[in-house]
């Protein structure tokens, strides 16, 4: 094939020409010169063929070419095109057989290979523009390999600018921190200066003041006097009282024992405030947690499935403040147990109701999340639904209402005359009356009713009484008998019969009994209830 | 409201009697005695100078005119008008004088707190106290006007003692833990003293009637500290009021804070309401205005009418920047009072000085804010009920109840509020009463019942 190729006709320029704007775009890769070339060889068209067909074989050299060409035949595995030869030295005849059939061979080869051809070149298309496109993937991919890693260096550039400033922030604070740290020192060092250097001046001014005062006094000026016209009573009316030396001293002890109640009074004041305060609020307390209480028994009545620690406690909590509940009396002292055991117990019913609140709430999440609708729970979608149905409703009625009024207000206000208006309003009550009438009639009959019942029931509550007053007069008759018979039996035995006989018949079973065995046994009243 | 006539007055000096029945006012050497519903005059004292101080004993019986620059200290009876009582310091000078709660000692302080003179109207003693401290508050009476608590210092230490007031005994002496002890006060129930420190430290402590220490209360060290000191009338809480603008509520309990109220320029809370005085302003007069204007138009806010409004929620009111190289900075809560049934606090932050805070003790939360135009003088709750009276210096007093806000203007020309003064009276029907001072061209007072 590489002889094929190095014959280069100039008449094949202008199909190579024709090949290349076929294949113009592939012109770049260096596979498009490579299918050029193949194309090349491979397209047996137009008229140029038949010259580049012809310069092989001529009529001059058609020995050497059957030659070549058998050679060159059977070295490729064809048989020979010439016949089997008799001997070596005659001329071997072309068998026209073997030549057709190599012929024919050779175009089925020719269309397998330019077949073969075809699927390569595709393939070869494919491959280059596979190839392409994966060339730009890998340029692009490197385009942003290189932006995110200038990127980077920039993200880590600022982070490490920003580290700097922290560092330096941190280190301005430290400073600042220093500064106000030795600030204050410096202010408690002026403070002590200042007050020592205060102390001194005012040593040195209460040594003035001491010298002025002596001199004050030891002027002993007249002037320092009261001129007062007379002098006035105390206020209080009492006399001034002498002072010695034991008036002195008990002076001293009524001051002491007046501030001493003084502050008693004081104290007591507000311990009582507080008391009555403390008494208030435990009061408060005590309410809050009876009804916490309350509010978390009804919960016993839940569905069991939940009986997790806290219903448990719930129970036996409430069982338990039942109990204490009775002992009410012992909240009064206000000892450190009692104290704690009211706020302890607060504490625990406040979060189990904190936390029956919060179950209900995880419900109504529930309910809205899974869309179903339990009994006990109502969505609150639904409860928004039905409050604004209400509202509407109630809308419509109040407006229904004002139409109404407006339209009696009408009615009422049209001129007509009196027959009329009277008429119209004893319509309006006509209904009235007569519903009234109803009623009233009712209500004469049901009163009859109870008259009648209470009459019966005053008869038989009169009949019960006489029966009573019967029976105890006879029981007691009997029973004064029996115990007569106690000691004198056989005397009364016969008036026994008689007087049980006399009684209701529940006691005649009885009679026998006590008929038939007289002494064994010991009577027993007969039940007659 | 009712005004009353216009009379004169001088260096604001006018006092209602404890009952009531009298008021008392002085111009220049004279003392005058009124009858506080006529205002007729009922007596007419004169002293021999300039009068400086005036106060009623506590019957009413008496009133001591105190001449400073003289060191005199004359009393005059109501009772007996020929009777007259002169007190003369002489050469040790006089810088305060006031009555003991009897009515019938005089406690005279001498120049330079030299010490204390008690004179006696009833007898013949005197009685010296030496070492006063010279502080803001250094002496305090209880309410019952059983003893009387001093400040003094010996030594370069602080100490209080407690004085019955009967016999002026001495009944405790004790030192106290301060730098420099600024003032103490009774609590209206007489059983707890409070003494705070000046502003240098910010250190209150509570001492019990026998002179044991209580607590101690600090809420910051380093910057300035107290301002200013107010017990509430039940004597349940002790609001402190500090340099930072906050004013902390301790109570008689456990005498810890139960909390503290902020003063911001800017107030957010839609709940609380903010008076905002606002001018009505006159209508311009278009034309020729003379030139140079006539001097009745200066002072225009005299004349303009003023009302209320209430402004919406966030509020910002009007802050005054302190000069910071100077001493007693105007920060801080300068004043403060409870109502008369400790329901309501009023405050005053010198930072924003036109502005009234009124806090709600029972909520603990501030209540309404009220900004007037001119800074707030001072300001005073009604003995009676939950009113509170405002003076900014202006013709008009603001009042305040929590039912709302109105602005009274005073009548009469060129009348600026500047202090105000309630008393309550006895018994019978009209009782509270208001007396507001001016100080100007013509010195005069107004008395105005209501």
């Amino acid at each position: 094939m590489g002889d094929w190729m190095t014959v280069t006709d100039p008449g094949l320029s202008s199909e190579s020409k024709y090949i290349s704007q076929y294949t113009s775009e592939t012109k770049m890769s260096p596979s498009s010169l490579y299918s050029q070339q193949v194309l090349c060889s491979s397209i047996p068209l137009s008229k140029n063929v038949h010259s580049f067909f012809s310069a092989f074989c001529t009529e001059e050299n058609i020995e050497q070419s059957i030659s070549y060409l058998d050679q060159e035949l059977t070295t490729f595995g064809f048989p020979s095109l010439y016949e089997e030869s008799k001997g070596k030295e005659t001329k071997r005849e072309l068998n026209i057989v073997a030549v057709l059939n190599c012929m024919n061979e050779l175009l089925v080869l020719q269309r397998k290979n330019l077949l073969a051809q075809e699927n390569v070149e595709t393939q070869n298309l494919k491959l280059g523009s596979d190839m392409d496109h994966l060339q730009n993937c890998y340029a692009k991919l490197k385009e942003q390999l290189e932006t995110s890693r200038r990127e980077m260096i920039g993200l880590q550039e600022r982070d490490r600018q920003l580290q700097c400033k922290n560092r330096n922030l941190h280190q301005l604070l430290k400073n600042e921190k220093d500064e106000v740290q030795k600030l204050q020192n410096i202010i408690a060092s002026r403070a002590t200066q200042y007050n020592h250097d205060m102390k001194r001046k005012e040593r040195e001014y209460n040594k003035l003041k001491e010298r002025l005062h002596q001199l004050v006094m030891n002027k002993k000026d007249k002037k320092i006097a009261m001129e007062v016209l007379n002098y006035v009573g105390r206020a209080d009316g009492k006399r001034g009282s002498w002072r010695t030396g034991k008036t002195e001293a008990s002076f001293f002890l009524r001051n002491e024992d007046e501030m001493y109640k003084i502050l008693l009074n004081d104290y007591e004041y507000r311990q009582k405030q507080i008391l009555m305060e403390n008494a208030e609020l435990k009061k408060v307390l005590q309410q809050m947690k009876k009804e916490m209480i309350s509010l978390l028994s009804p919960q016993k009545q839940k569905p069991r499935e939940r009986a997790d620690d806290s219903t448990g406690t719930v129970i036996s909590d409430i069982e338990e403040d039942a109990g204490e509940l009775s002992r009410e009396s012992m909240w009064d002292l206000s000892c450190e147990t009692v104290r704690e055991q009211l706020t302890n117990s607060i504490r625990k019913q406040w979060r189990i109701l904190k936390s029956h609140v919060e179950k209900l709430d995880n419900q109504v999440s529930k309910v809205h999340v899974e869309g179903f609708n339990d009994e006990d729970v109502i969505s609150r979608q639904d409860h928004e639904q039905e409050t604004e149905k209400l509202e509407l409703e109630i809308q419509q009625c109040k407006e229904m209402i004002k139409t109404q009024q407006q339209l009696l207000q009408q009615q009422l206000a049209t001129a007509c005359d009196d027959d009329t208006t009277s008429l119209l309003r004893d319509c309006y009550l006509l209904e009235e009356k007569e519903r009234l009438k109803e009623e009233w009639s009712l209500f004469k009959e049901q009163k009859k009713n109870f008259e009648k019942e209470r009459r019966s029931f005053t008869e038989a509550a009169i009949r019960l009484g006489l029966e009573r007053k019967a029976f105890e007069e006879e029981r007691a008759s009997w029973l004064k008998q029996q115990f007569l018979n106690m000691t004198t039996f056989d005397h009364q035995n016969s008036e026994n019969v008689k007087l049980l006989s006399a009684f209701s018949g529940s006691s005649d079973r009885d009679n026998p009994t006590v008929h038939s065995r007289p002494r064994q046994k010991k009577p027993h009243v007969p039940s007659v209830y | 409201m009712n005004f009353s006539e216009v009379f004169k007055l001088s260096s604001l000096l006018c006092k209602f009697s404890p009952d009531g029945k009298y008021l008392a006012s002085c111009v220049q050497y004279r003392l005058v005695v009124r009858d506080a519903n006529t205002l007729q005059i009922c007596q007419l004292y004169t002293c021999l100078d300039q009068i400086q101080h005036v106060e009623w004993s506590a019957d009413s019986l008496f009133i001591l005119c105190a001449l400073y620059k003289r060191g005199l200290v004359q009393v005059w009876s109501l009772e007996q008008p020929e009777w007259h009582c002169k007190i003369d310091e002489g050469s040790a000078g006089l810088v305060a004088s006031c009555w003991s709660p009897d009515g019938r000692h005089i406690l005279n302080t001498t120049e330079f707190h030299l010490r204390i003179t008690v004179w006696s109207l009833c007898t013949k003693s005197v009685s010296y106290i030496k070492y006063p401290k010279a502080c803001q508050q250094g002496i305090t009476f209880t309410r019952d006007g059983r003893y009387l608590a001093l400040a003094e210092r010996r030594d370069c230490k602080d100490y209080v003692s407690i004085l019955v007031c009967s016999d002026w005994q001495l009944l405790r002496h004790f030192d106290t833990d301060t730098q420099d002890l600024a003032g103490i006060e009774w609590a209206p129930n007489g059983c707890v003293l409070a003494a705070w420190d000046s502003c240098l430290e910010y250190k209150i402590l509570l001492y019990s009637l026998d002179g044991r220490l209580l607590s101690t209360f600090c809420a910051y060290e380093w910057s300035l500290g107290i301002k200013s000191v107010a017990w509430s009338p039940s004597s349940q809480f002790l609001a402190v009021g500090s340099y930072d603008g906050k004013v902390r509520i301790l109570n008689h309990v456990t005498w810890k804070m139960i909390t503290e109220f902020g003063h911001p320029a800017t107030i957010n809370n839609p709940k609380i309401v903010v008076y905002k005085e606002a001018e009505k302003s006159p209508p311009l007069v278009l034309g020729r205005l003379a030139f140079p204007p006539p001097r009745a138009a200066a002072g225009p806010l005299s004349s303009t009418e003023s009302k209320y409004e209430v402004a919406s929620v966030p509020v910002s009111l009007q802050t005054l920047k302190p000069a910071p190289d100077r001493a007693n900075p105007r920060i801080g809560i300068g004043a403060m009072a409870f109502s008369p049934d400790s329901c309501f606090l009023a405050t005053r932050s010198d930072s924003v000085p036109t502005a009234v805070w009124i806090w709600d003790i029972q909520k603990l939360r501030l209540l309404a804010a009220l900004e007037q135009l001119s800074a707030v003088r001072c300001f005073q709750w009604d003995p009676r009920q939950a009113r509170l009276a405002i003076c900014t210096g202006g013709s008009k007093v603001y009042l305040w109840s929590p039912a709302g806000c109105v602005s009274v203007q005073v009548p009469g020309e060129d009348f600026k509020c500047l202090y105000y003064k309630t008393e309550s009276k006895g018994s019978g029907p009209r009782r509270s009463c208001e007396a507001a001072f001016r100080c100007g061209q013509a010195p005069a007072s107004e008395s105005r019942p209501c």
